[in-house]
């Protein structure tokens, strides 16, 4: 890069990524669990993914009972710990509380949730569980995300031997290296990993199907397949110079920042992202608290139209971080690094769709010195075509609603993969589902 | 302006708040500072025989994140030598002289040593006295408090001794832990007290430490049990107040104790016959200052309902208690739920179903589910509308026609002189002739 921005102290870059959300102490989480209503047939327990019992495991809190209130939660979710970092409480379980409705503060689930999981993990027992006979069958499940990891405990406990297969070093997917470091670090994806492999799930990592091992040998090892592979990298631009010295692609940014190795992580001083989504909200958040001096974020429709959170987007204008709507970029400038990005004015022609058109001679350039793209991830299309029966539409894996199975009956699949990416927790409950699907298909 | 000032058995004082026996009132130092905030009147700290305190004392029950909304305590009496604390009362009164100044005693058993601390207890020149019958821990195991408030006939016998002697006002404090308060009461008036204060603390224990086992509070690994108060304690004593107020043999001026923390506390216990009312735990809480919300509360809601003296609503509830017996069988309320407040937490629901009579309905509309009251059903025992999160969401509706009215007394009396036996049959002959469905 051009210009680097200039590194921080340890302290500032610790006191940059410092949890957004920090836990509560044991009378705070009391007085909260407190506070709940305790509603019969809740709306926060609909509005959860995972359906959670909600006011059961608040109530646990209340009385003390905090193995039996993680127990009420690990039984519908097992990557419980990252959604309580990481869901988008607001719009989920949180939204969804009638105290909203009473137009009071609704019920700090999240934080509730996060009290009973850490509570849980400093001592994670095994003994909440009850553990089916042993069936003598085999399961594979490609991908350790959050979607694989859920998978692979429920079958453990319904007496399946599992064993999850890992193309990166570390397990846990997004939940490792996907998360912003201000909301979750890697070492609580990893106790979830921990806790998962302590039931019986042998990970084995750096192990990529289709390369490492073809996926007609796991076909013919395992008795069925669960794929949890989430979505592969962002598409191109397919604008000129994106192949600058400069130039990242939002996931690999993210996953370089979750190393935690903060002042080895190139940042130019002067940052645009492009896309409105949550990851490109992530990417710019990240820049700026990395010690970029300017971050942008380019998003060719209006603020109507970005998929990004109301929150995540008041978390960006929070840390300043400069926005460009209606702006379509057209060329990023540069010799060898990137200097500056060329954008078009665009306007909303037809609503219905978000139709655009650019405005003639709105061209104007935004000088900057790196371009990271967010503009979603595309699906591992080449790999998916190596799989027989194996239906896409939209680029998503199509199943069974029921039983996440695909087109290919010994295949099942949930997460981003059928989704087109969504939130951990769907893509828990898809993996913690599609166990159920494959019991089901393996006990007929 | 409303005029708070009140009278109790002779008992002067500018408002109706009084401090309670009890460790706020255990000093000078204390009840200046409590006077000078605003409080009326104290009772001080028991004096009496020697005694030694333990530590811990206290215990306090938390209820959902509230702090202390029952106390118990072993403290004994004043463990301060009783020359000092008559030398502080007696400056106390010097220095607020229109302020009530209440000594609180408690003696052994013998008639000379009453004698002597009635007098010594004039001689501060204090308003009243207070007899402690009541202190239900320690004292009470050497045959004194609550020992004395047990026992009508001991309870009649000592406030003789001191009627004989004292030249002002005497005020008996009752114990609540006894099967029916109204007969010590009337020992109290048999013989000749001036007034009735109630309740003092109840028996209790507070808790048990699920770690250690302990019982709270411990004295190094000892417990038992303590006087329980508190806001927790208070409907127990209106109750009991109430019971004093209306007995006609009582017919005395009650100083009122029991959970009052607030001005709407001292409204309920002086609409149930109080002339004054005395506050412990919560100063204990929080400290003298609350008087000032207590002061100004009352004054407002008595120019708000147009009293001018305490007088004016003294007891003015006393008239509705009575018995079951003549209560209105055919009075008939149903549950209604105010769909636009609803927030949807079906607690109504749950509660109804049950905890009580089954007569909600949940129709799910919209993604959530809306809550519907089968009124022919309701029997009108308002659980929804307790357990209702929302302010007047649900309220109870009176539907019948206010024509008709019969009590329980009346049927029988109906039935005794037709003939009628008591049967389910006969009793059922009347729900269906007045539209009583019991499901």
């Amino acid at each position: 890069m051009k210009n680097l921005a200039p590194k921080l102290s340890i302290k500032e870059y610790e006191n940059n990524f410092a949890e957004l959300h920090p836990p509560l102490t044991k009378l705070t989480a009391k007085a909260e669990a407190e506070r709940c209503l305790y509603c019969f047939d809740s709306p926060c327990t609909k509005a959860c993914p995972t359906h959670i019992d909600i006011p059961a495991f608040i109530k646990k809190i209340s009385t003390d009972n905090l193995l039996g209130s993680a127990n009420t939660i690990l039984g519908s979710n097992w990557i419980a710990l990252t959604c309580a970092k990481a869901c988008p409480v607001e719009e989920l379980c949180e939204g969804a509380c009638v105290y909203n409705e009473k137009g009071e503060k609704p019920i700090e689930i999240g934080r509730l949730q996060r009290y009973a999981m850490d509570n849980y993990y400093k001592n994670p027992t095994s003994k909440i569980f009850s553990f089916s006979n042993k069936k003598n069958k085999s399961v594979g499940i490609i991908g350790s995300g959050p979607a694989g990891l859920a998978c692979g405990a429920e079958l453990t406990l319904l007496g399946y031997d599992v064993t999850i297969y890992e193309a990166n070093k570390t397990p846990g997917g997004l939940n490792s290296w996907g998360i912003a470091p201000y909301k979750m670090r890697q070492k609580d994806s990893l106790k979830e990993v921990k806790l998962i492999k302590s039931l019986g799930v042998k990970i084995k990592t750096g192990i990529k199907i289709g390369e490492t091992i073809s996926i007609d040998a796991l076909f013919k090892k395992h008795d069925a397949i669960f794929l949890g592979v989430g979505l592969s990298e962002s598409p191109g631009l397919a604008i000129p110079g994106e192949n600058l010295k400069g130039v990242v692609d939002a996931l690999s940014f993210i996953e370089e920042v979750k190393c935690e190795k903060w002042n080895k992580v190139k940042i130019g001083k002067r940052v645009a992202v492009i896309g409105a989504g949550n990851t490109a909200i992530d990417a710019a958040t990240e820049a700026k608290r990395l010690g970029a001096e300017k971050v942008s974020i380019i998003y060719r429709r209006s603020t109507a139209h970005m998929s990004a959170y109301d929150f995540e987007y008041a978390l960006a204008k929070n840390d300043e971080v400069n926005f460009y709507f209606n702006t379509v970029p057209q060329k990023i400038l540069g010799r060898k690094f990137v200097e500056g990005i060329k954008c078009k004015k665009s306007m909303i022609i037809k609503n219905g769709k978000a139709k655009i058109s650019l405005i003639p001679n709105s061209e104007f350039v935004i000088p900057v010195d790196m371009v990271i793209k967010a503009i979603g991830q595309k699906p591992y299309n080449s790999f998916f075509n190596s799989i027989p029966n194996l239906k896409l539409k939209d680029g998503k894996v199509v199943v069974n609603p029921e039983t996440y199975q695909t087109g290919n009956s010994k295949l099942f699949a949930g997460g981003d993969c059928i989704n087109g990416g969504k939130e951990v927790v769907n893509a828990a409950y898809d993996g913690k589902m599609a166990a159920h699907g494959i019991d089901e298909f393996l006990s007929n | 302006m409303a005029d708070l000032s009140t009278n109790c058995g002779g008992i002067k004082s500018p408002n109706p708040f009084w401090l309670a026996s009890a460790p706020p009132t255990n000093s000078v130092y204390q009840v200046c500072k409590a006077f000078e905030q605003g409080w009326g009147g104290a009772v001080w700290k028991t004096i009496g025989e020697p005694v030694m305190n333990v530590c811990n004392r206290y215990g306090g029950y938390d209820y959902n994140g509230q702090k202390i909304i029952g106390l118990n305590n072993i403290e004994l009496i004043s463990d301060r030598p009783i020359e000092k604390n008559f030398k502080e009362i007696a400056e106390t009164k010097r220095l607020f002289p229109n302020n009530a100044v209440v000594v609180s005693l408690m003696v052994e058993s013998k008639r000379e040593t009453w004698h002597e601390i009635v007098k010594r207890s004039i001689d501060t020149g204090c308003d009243g006295i207070e007899l402690n019958y009541g202190c239900p821990h320690g004292m009470s195991e050497r045959g004194m408090g609550s020992a004395v408030g047990q026992v009508p006939e001991y309870c009649k016998m000592i406030t003789e001794w001191v009627v004989e002697v004292s030249t002002i006002p005497v005020l008996v404090k009752l114990t609540p832990n006894v099967s029916d308060i109204v007969y010590p009461a009337r020992a109290a008036k048999a013989a000749k007290a001036d007034g009735i204060s109630l309740i003092n603390t109840i028996n209790s224990i507070i808790g048990v430490d699920l770690d250690t086992f302990q019982i709270m509070p411990s004295v190094a690994g000892k417990s038992g049990h303590g006087g329980y108060a508190g806001a927790a304690v208070k409907p127990i004593a209106l109750h009991l107040v109430s019971q004093v107020a209306r007995d006609k043999d009582v017919n005395l001026p009650i100083s009122a104790i029991g959970g009052i923390t607030n001005w709407k506390d001292a409204v309920e216990f002086i609409l149930l016959g109080a002339s004054s009312v005395q506050v412990c735990t919560a100063v204990m809480h929080y400290g003298f200052r609350i008087v000032k919300d207590m002061i100004e509360g009352l004054t407002n809601w008595m120019e708000s309902k147009g009293f001018s003296s305490i007088k004016d609503f003294r007891g003015k509830s006393l008239e509705q208690i009575d018995d079951f017996g003549n209560f209105n069988l055919l009075h008939k309320t149903v549950a209604r739920i105010d769909q636009k407040k609803c927030i949807h937490c079906n607690l109504c629901y749950i509660a109804c179903e049950d905890g009580a009579h089954q007569c909600i309905d949940l129709i799910p509309v919209n993604g959530h589910n809306k809550t519907v009251v089968r009124e022919s059903d309701c029997v009108g025992c308002s659980l929804c509308s307790l357990v209702c999160p929302v302010e007047d969401c649900i309220s109870m509706v009176r539907v019948d026609d206010k024509s008709e009215s019969k009590t329980w007394n009346e049927l029988m009396k109906e039935y005794k002189n037709e003939n009628i036996p008591l049967t389910w049959e006969n009793l059922g002959e009347f729900q269906k002739k007045h539209g009583i469905e019991i499901h």
